[in-house]
C-alpha cells in the first residue's frame, strides 16, 4: 500500500543532496507537448526519457521538460536537446526506442545519433 | 488523439499556458456517462475569446494557424452525443477572481465513444511537467474515488520537487492502488 511515509522517506534521503531540483546541470531534454504532439505519440516519448535518464544515473546531469509547438508539427514527436557550449540537436520522429538509444547513445555516450535529427530528414 | 486521456492532457497544458497555480482535473463516471471537467485559476479568455476557441483556425500560437486543442475535444465529445461548455473570468475583468473551465459530456454506450486510456500516464505528465503548480485530480465512480491533492504530497515533500522521479513513480503507483481498489 502506498503511503505518504514512502514520501517522507525520499525527503529524507534527499536532504543530504545540495542539488534538489532533478538535473540543475548540463543537459535539457525538450519535448514537444502540444496538441500535435500529444497527438503523434508525445508522452511515451517523455516517460521513456524520464525513465531511461533516471536508469543511467543521469537525473543530476539532464533535466527532461516539456515545451508547446515548435513549428514542425509534420516531425513530431520532436525532441530538443540542449548543451551548453555546444549546437541544439532536434530529434525528429521519436518513439520509446528511439528515446532510449539517444539517452544511451547521446546523453551517456556523447554522440548525437545523427540519423534521427532533423537535419538529416531535410538534407 | 486515440485516447480521451491525451486530450486532457492537451487541454490542461493550456491551464499551463494560462499561467494558473491551481488546476482541477474532475472526472464523473456513471455507466451510461463520463463527465469531465477542467478547470483552472489562469488568465482566463474575455467572452470574444471563449467563443473563437471553438474555431479550429483561431489560436494564439504564432508557429501555426491551427489550434486543434479544443475543437478536436469538442469533437470527441460530440459524436457521442454530448458536447462542451466553457466559462471563463479574464483576469482584466476580476483581478481578484479569473480562470477557466472546460466541461465535457461523453455518452459511454455510443459507438463512437473514445475510451479513456491511459489517464495516470496524463496526471504524472502533466505533474512532471509543471511540478509547481498545484494540481487536484479526482475521478469518481458509483462505488468509490481515485483522488490526488499534490498540496497533501508537498506538506511531507518539503523542498523536494514534484518532478523528482522517485516522486513520480510514488504518484503512479498511489494512483495505479486507488484504481485497482475501485475497480
Amino acid at each position: 500500500m502506498k503511503s505518504l511515509a514512502e514520501l517522507a522517506a525520499i525527503r529524507e534521503k534527499m536532504k543530504d543532496k545540495v542539488v534538489l531540483r532533478e538535473g540543475s546541470g548540463d543537459i535539457r531534454v525538450v519535448v514537444g507537448m502540444a496538441t500535435c504532439g500529444i497527438a503523434a505519440g508525445a508522452r511515451p516519448v517523455l516517460n521513456a526519457f524520464v525513465e531511461e535518464v533516471s536508469k543511467a544515473g543521469l537525473a543530476d546531469k539532464v533535466t527532461v521538460s516539456q515545451t508547446g509547438c515548435i513549428g514542425v508539427c509534420q516531425y513530431e514527436p520532436v525532441v530538443e536537446v540542449f548543451e551548453a557550449g555546444k549546437e541544439k540537436v532536434t530529434y525528429i520522429k521519436m518513439t520509446p526506442e528511439k528515446a532510449a538509444e539517444v539517452v544511451e547513445k547521446h546523453l551517456k555516450g556523447g554522440a548525437a545519433v545523427a540519423e534521427y535529427t532533423i537535419t538529416n530528414a531535410i538534407s | 488523439m486515440k485516447e480521451l486521456s491525451l486530450n486532457i492532457l492537451d487541454i490542461a497544458q493550456n491551464s499551463v499556458k494560462a499561467k494558473a497555480e491551481n488546476i482541477l482535473i474532475k472526472l464523473d463516471e456513471t455507466a451510461e456517462k463520463l463527465t469531465l471537467k477542467i478547470e483552472d485559476d489562469g488568465c482566463g479568455m474575455s467572452k470574444e475569446t471563449v467563443e473563437n476557441v471553438m474555431n479550429p483556425f483561431y489560436t494564439t500560437r504564432t508557429t501555426r494557424n491551427v489550434g486543434l486543442g479544443i475543437p478536436l475535444l469538442k469533437l470527441a465529445a460530440e459524436q457521442t452525443g454530448g458536447g462542451i461548455s466553457i466559462t471563463s473570468v479574464s483576469e482584466k475583468d476580476n483581478p481578484e477572481s479569473h480562470g477557466t473551465a472546460v466541461t465535457a459530456e461523453f455518452f459511454k454506450n455510443h459507438l463512437d465513444f473514445t475510451p479513456l486510456g491511459d489517464v495516470i500516464s496524463t496526471v504524472t505528465v502533466l505533474i512532471q511537467g509543471s511540478p509547481d503548480i498545484e494540481w487536484r485530480f479526482e475521478h469518481n465512480f458509483e462505488n468509490g474515488q481515485v483522488a490526488l491533492d499534490t498540496r497533501e504530497l508537498r506538506e511531507v515533500l518539503g523542498d523536494v520537487p514534484l518532478d523528482n522521479y522517485e516522486v513520480i513513480k510514488w504518484i503512479e503507483e498511489y494512483l495505479k492502488e486507488g484504481y485497482s481498489s475501485v475497480q
